[in-house]
């Protein structure tokens, strides 16, 4: 088979035979990965709420730091919040050097999993946006609900 | 009155930009050489009007003029000049100023350098460019335009970005635009070709040097990009498969591609159609990263625009781009002279794997980078695709790519021999082998990934050694080697060096992810923490103020077996002129790795929260990167495209046939 020159239409088939299995490959790899761990929720703490998310599962949290909510614990390090979207809240544990972004009454999105007690434990506080916005999906569904919505809008 | 005259310049240059869109295609139809002839004019017009409105703007950011809109809303006075000319692109406007500049730039080479160009496929070239030109010119002069005025004129600006007021981020988009940009060219080279309706090895060979500068300047892009994440963002990654890296690794991915493809078209004749197919699909990656980017409809500290109205104009141009090149494509590659033929083990088909493998990731990539977009238009949940996912598929596509690439260089053209490229291969794969069972059983099997991924960087690394020195002829004439160096093509020598590159990076990637050694931490003046068997001795945290920013200063030292070697003096800084916090982090490359450390906030009692790493092999990443850049400026100056091509035959006979 390997030897000798096919013709056109030959060479053609193994061309196009050899790319479409490459294609259905991505595809099957795509909905495999996809349905794995790979692919988090982003959530506000009332769908969190609303969903019945249960502990262990990994997803993103997405909100606000509420004000006065920030303690820093005993060890320096780990740091304790209150993400909210004006409806709900949730308490976030992280340990870890905080972005330089981070400011309460500013939008937040951390990683992590719900544990026993419902207190969010993220190992990951993302960072990569400008104070001059929220971050996508931070900004509260039903911002009416704020106290100082121009607040929540980041401004 | 400058601002007015940058304007002025921008307006007239999409008069030129229309008129050199449409009058060579007149020219062509009538065979009206002054016609044609007129592109080459109309062009360097062009040119030289985007050069005065870029030079415009800035020299008003350079003089800090508030009274434009633009440099209150992004300059400031007590910024560095670097940053105040970086600013002119670090911005939606600025930005959209430097593709036009660079657009017609680029045209204007081609009209230039591409004298020995038939004239009738030249105009082509040329008013398929102007067209891409208006399209942005339009976008600029109506929906983004640089030079509103403002009234009444604040005494300060509102200054950049601090994220952005960095060297490395200063060059980065520079570098990934002038890579979009080059890219252009070899769509409207394709464009040209496909109206032509011929392709030719002569074709590749034009095309060749555009698609690899464009290359190499996406690579060096890319790097910077992830050199500044690297140092700046203070936690010691360098990718984060975030939607704007993904948006500007997929026209490097496809270029990639473009660039082996475009070899077989020049050397075989073959997968002409498919290469045209290719440089539509890298530019229009191009355009859809501009689109991403600047539209809004992902956030992330790139994306500074957020302007539905733009992003519809950039949606609707997208469309016309690639839906009408597309179409031209479906309507005209089928009359495109049938392509040379080849066997199934030969250099054309390993370099067809390459292009399948390429395309098919960039493929799962755009749809990893849009599958959230997409389920939230369409009000589905609102998910993200992580890092696991591009991983996973970087793995399953990339890994046979990498094995395949040992042999590729070894077959021969037409038709190869596995067997003899195997045989040849061989110590590759015990170096590779050992290095896999080695970790393997050093972890006692906890690593297999990693030695899986060391295993495959080794196999790169040696089978491209051995490759050189089969061509060399080291072991049979060994006296001749150095006058068999000088005679080995340039390009040969350019694609050793990048396919190294990759395999150094993969040696990077692979050793860095394994054995980065991290650790968190109170530390108060005096202290001493050991990482990674280096002592970090932190020795006091000091006040220091910049041009624009205070800061607090940490100074370590770091030693090894008792000996201080190294000092580190990572910053947390507080920039003024957008109240913003950036941490500096202090980096020490040294032989075997990088020392790496941070400093947070104050933990009271004189005591200060730190992070320190050690990052073990991670300049391969760099070196790899270098090297890949390095491959293509010796193929770029290869002897062939120096001397220029020769008159094309075939091209200009058509050319007068029509």
């Amino acid at each position: 088979m390997s030897k000798g020159l096919k013709s056109r239409k030959k060479q053609r088939l193994i061309v196009l035979s050899t790319a479409v299995a490459a294609l259905v490959g991505a595809v099957l790899l795509v909905l495999f990965a996809l349905g794995g761990d790979s692919l988090s929720l982003f959530l506000q703490p009332s769908s969190v709420l609303e969903k019945k998310i249960q502990a262990g599962q990994r997803f993103r949290l997405g909100g606000l730091v509420q004000d006065g909510s920030f303690k820093k614990l005993e060890d320096g390090l780990t740091y304790k919040f209150v993400v909210t979207d004006c409806a709900a809240d949730i308490p976030v544990q992280f340990k870890g050097l905080l972005p330089d972004l981070f400011r309460e009454g500013q939008g937040v999105v951390t990683e992590g999993a719900l544990d026993a007690t419902g207190t969010f434990m993220a190992d990951t506080v993302l960072a990569k946006h400008d104070e001059n916005y929220t971050p996508k999906g931070t900004m509260p569904k039903n911002v009416e609900a704020c106290e100082h919505p121009e607040k929540a809008a980041g401004y | 009155m400058i601002p007015e005259i940058g304007h002025f310049a921008l307006a007239v240059a999409l008069m030129l930009a229309l008129v050199g869109a449409i009058v060579p295609h007149v020219g062509i139809a009538r065979s009206d050489a002054r016609l044609m002839g007129l592109a080459d004019r109309v062009i360097y017009g062009q040119f030289l009007m985007a050069l005065i409105a870029f030079g415009a703007l800035t020299y008003a950011y350079v003089i800090s003029d508030f009274s434009v809109l633009n440099v209150a809303a992004n300059s400031h006075t007590a910024k560095p000049m670097l940053y105040k000319i970086s600013g002119v692109w670090g911005n939606h406007e600025g930005s959209l100023m430097l593709w036009v500049l660079t657009l017609t730039l680029f045209a204007s080479a081609v009209a230039w350098r591409g004298k020995e160009l038939p004239l009738r496929f030249r105009s082509r070239v040329l008013a398929v460019q102007s067209a891409l030109i208006v399209g942005f010119l339009i976008f600029i002069l109506f929906t983004s335009n640089p030079f509103l005025r403002l009234d009444p004129v604040p005494v300060e600006g509102n200054g950049l970005n601090p994220l952005l007021q960095d060297p490395g981020l200063a060059f980065h988009p520079p570098m990934l635009y002038l890579g979009y940009v080059g890219l252009s060219i070899a769509f409207s080279f394709a464009v040209a070709a496909l109206i032509e309706g011929e392709v030719t090895p002569l074709w590749a060979r034009w095309v060749r040097p555009w698609t690899l500068s464009a290359w190499m300047l996406l690579t060096g892009g890319l790097v910077l990009g992830s050199w500044w994440a690297y140092y700046e963002l203070g936690w010691g990654g360098w990718w984060f498969w975030d939607p704007v890296e993904n948006a500007a690794f997929m026209p490097w991915l496809i270029a990639s591609a473009l660039l082996h493809s475009s070899i077989v078209v020049e050397k075989r004749d073959a997968l002409k159609s498919w290469t045209i197919l290719l440089a539509i699909i890298a530019f229009s990656f191009s355009l859809f990263g501009t689109f991403m980017v600047r539209s809004g409809v992902i956030t992330s500290v790139h994306s500074f625009a957020n302007d539905p109205e733009r992003g519809l104009y950039i949606l609707g141009f997208l469309a016309v781009v690639v839906g009408g090149s597309l179409s031209l494509y479906a309507w005209r590659a089928p009359k495109l002279s049938p392509s040379g033929l080849f066997g199934m083990v030969s250099r054309e088909s390993a370099l067809v794997l390459n292009n399948i493998l390429l395309s098919t990731f960039a493929a799962v990539v755009l749809v990893g980078t849009l599958y959230p977009m997409m389920l939230e238009a369409t009000g589905g949940a609102q998910i993200t695709v992580g890092p696991p996912f591009f991983e996973f598929a970087a793995i399953v596509l990339m890994s046979p790519l990498i094995v395949a690439l040992g042999f590729g260089p070894l077959l021969a053209w037409k038709r190869g021999r596995i067997g003899r490229a195997g045989q040849m291969l061989i110590p590759a794969l015990i170096v590779a082998l050992v290095a896999f069972l080695a970790v393997a059983w050093d972890s006692a099997g906890g690593l297999l990934m990693t030695g899986f991924g060391l295993g495959l960087a080794l196999w790169l690394i040696v089978s491209v050694f051995l490759e050189l020195f089969e061509r060399l002829q080291l072991f049979k004439k060994p006296a001749k080697v150095l006058s068999r160096m000088k005679a080995l093509p340039r390009a040969t020598w350019g694609m050793s060096f990048a396919h190294l590159g990759i395999g150094v990076i993969l040696l990077g990637i692979t050793v860095s992810e394994a054995w980065t050694t991290e650790k968190l931490l109170i530390m108060a003046p005096g202290e001493q923490a050991e990482v990674a068997g280096f002592s970090f001795r932190l020795h006091g945290v000091e006040p220091v103020a910049g041009p624009n920013y205070t800061a607090i200063r940490g100074h370590f030292t770091v030693a090894e077996d008792g000996q201080v070697f190294n000092q580190l003096f990572p910053e947390d800084r507080v920039y003024t002129d957008q109240v913003m916090n950036t941490t500096e982090a202090a980096i020490a490359p040294i032989w075997t790795g990088d020392l790496y450390a941070v400093i947070g906030e104050s933990a009271g009692e004189g005591k200060w929260s730190v992070r320190l790493y050690f990052k073990p092999f991670i300049s391969f990443l760099w070196l790899g990167a270098t090297f890949m850049i390095v491959g293509g400026i010796f193929s770029l100056t290869d002897r062939r495209k120096r001397i220029g091509a020769p008159k094309g035959k075939r091209n200009k006979s058509a050319a007068g046939a029509a």
